[in-house]
């Protein structure tokens, strides 16, 4: 399975540290909070909410490098539009591999 | 330059602040919902505003539709096909496709300056777009105008043929002829709309385009043959 990675903070920052932990630090709160509101929305059923949920996280994924993630989240959202949850599974297993990320770095 | 940035997600927010504290725009306010933003707006006045497409309840399209006064907006999404959208609307410069690159939010920056340091003169004519963009799955495609010999409609879709590639997108013959210049097409039949000057010959109700028989309909004949230079 791919691996998250700093590559778009690194360009981004431009080699300045101070840079990079303030975009680290807003993925840090903002990531676990985006998380919680997506699992809500899916116990409650509410595909709006749970498809809004979707697309915001997959930005984050999409920051972290991960292509492949990106492309299951954006088939998920499509999905989600007619009331399916095909591909939640995948879906939630990068939001996992993300938390994991974020742990160590 | 001033700028304010509207975006429901911290994270893009501090993206888009990064990028404009390197290329020396000022960001004067930032607002987590799109209605702070107009009531700010009507107050202030910016050069530029970046605005998510995609926020819950009130997006980017409200938030457009709510203007009182022309403004320099900068559209951000994840989704291509919005961005296609946001150039019906003449506020808009540019789009940006999140995760944003350094490397493209400089050409739009770069387009901004242009359009402020060099206001439309009233009296020049509007200039025609010699391309346009499609959406064909994810990838945002150049057509040459020049290069269209026929549009035809199917179903939900039309099919645009151009001499090197036939393009399918979801749209109607209406939406794409605002885009199209008059004096090189028309709509000869309700499903299809014919590059003039491409024309190879009529016969009838049929006209050959390129390497295409097209037919003609009765009321739109009349209109084709006026179009037409003859000796």
């Amino acid at each position: 399975m791919e691996k998250p990675n700093l590559n778009y903070i690194n360009s981004l920052a431009r080699e300045d540290d101070s840079i990079k932990k303030i975009l680290i630090d807003v993925i840090k709160t903002e990531f676990p909070e985006e998380k919680q509101d997506y699992y809500e929305s899916f116990s409650k059923n509410d595909f709006k909410k749970i498809k809004d949920n979707v697309h915001r996280l997959k930005h984050k994924i999409s920051i972290l490098g991960l292509e492949n993630g990106y492309k299951n989240a954006n088939a998920y959202e499509h999905n989600l539009r007619v009331n399916s949850k095909d591909k939640s599974e995948i879906f939630e297993k990068t939001l996992t591999t993300i938390s994991e990320y974020l742990k160590i770095i | 330059m001033n700028c304010i940035i509207i975006d429901d997600e911290k994270t893009s927010r501090v993206i888009l602040k990064t990028l404009c504290d390197q290329t020396n725009l000022n960001v004067i306010n930032e607002f987590s919902n799109a209605i702070e933003a107009i009531k700010y707006l009507n107050n202030h006045d910016v050069d530029v505003v970046f605005l998510d497409y995609h926020m819950p309840s009130f997006n980017g399209l409200d938030f457009i539709k709510t203007l009182k006064k022309p403004i320099n907006i900068i559209l951000t999404t994840s989704d291509p096909k919005f961005a296609i959208e946001a150039f019906e609307y003449d506020f808009i410069i540019d789009y940006l496709l999140k995760p944003i690159e350094i490397s493209r939010f400089k050409k739009s920056i770069y387009k901004v300056t242009n359009k402020l340091v060099s206001p439309t003169d009233v009296t020049k004519q509007p200039e025609i777009n010699k391309v346009f963009y499609i959406n064909v799955d994810r990838r945002l495609i150049k057509i040459e105008i020049d290069s269209i010999y026929v549009i035809e409609a199917s179903g939900d879709y039309i099919i645009i043929k151009t001499e090197e590639e036939n393009y399918v997108v979801h749209s109607t013959l209406r939406k794409i002829n605002n885009k199209l210049p008059d004096n090189m097409f028309i709509q000869v039949h309700r499903s299809f709309i014919i590059n003039i000057k491409q024309i190879i010959d009529i016969q009838d109700n049929t006209v050959l385009v390129h390497k295409e028989i097209v037919p003609i309909s009765r009321s739109k004949r009349s209109i084709l043959i006026k179009r037409l230079d003859f000796l």
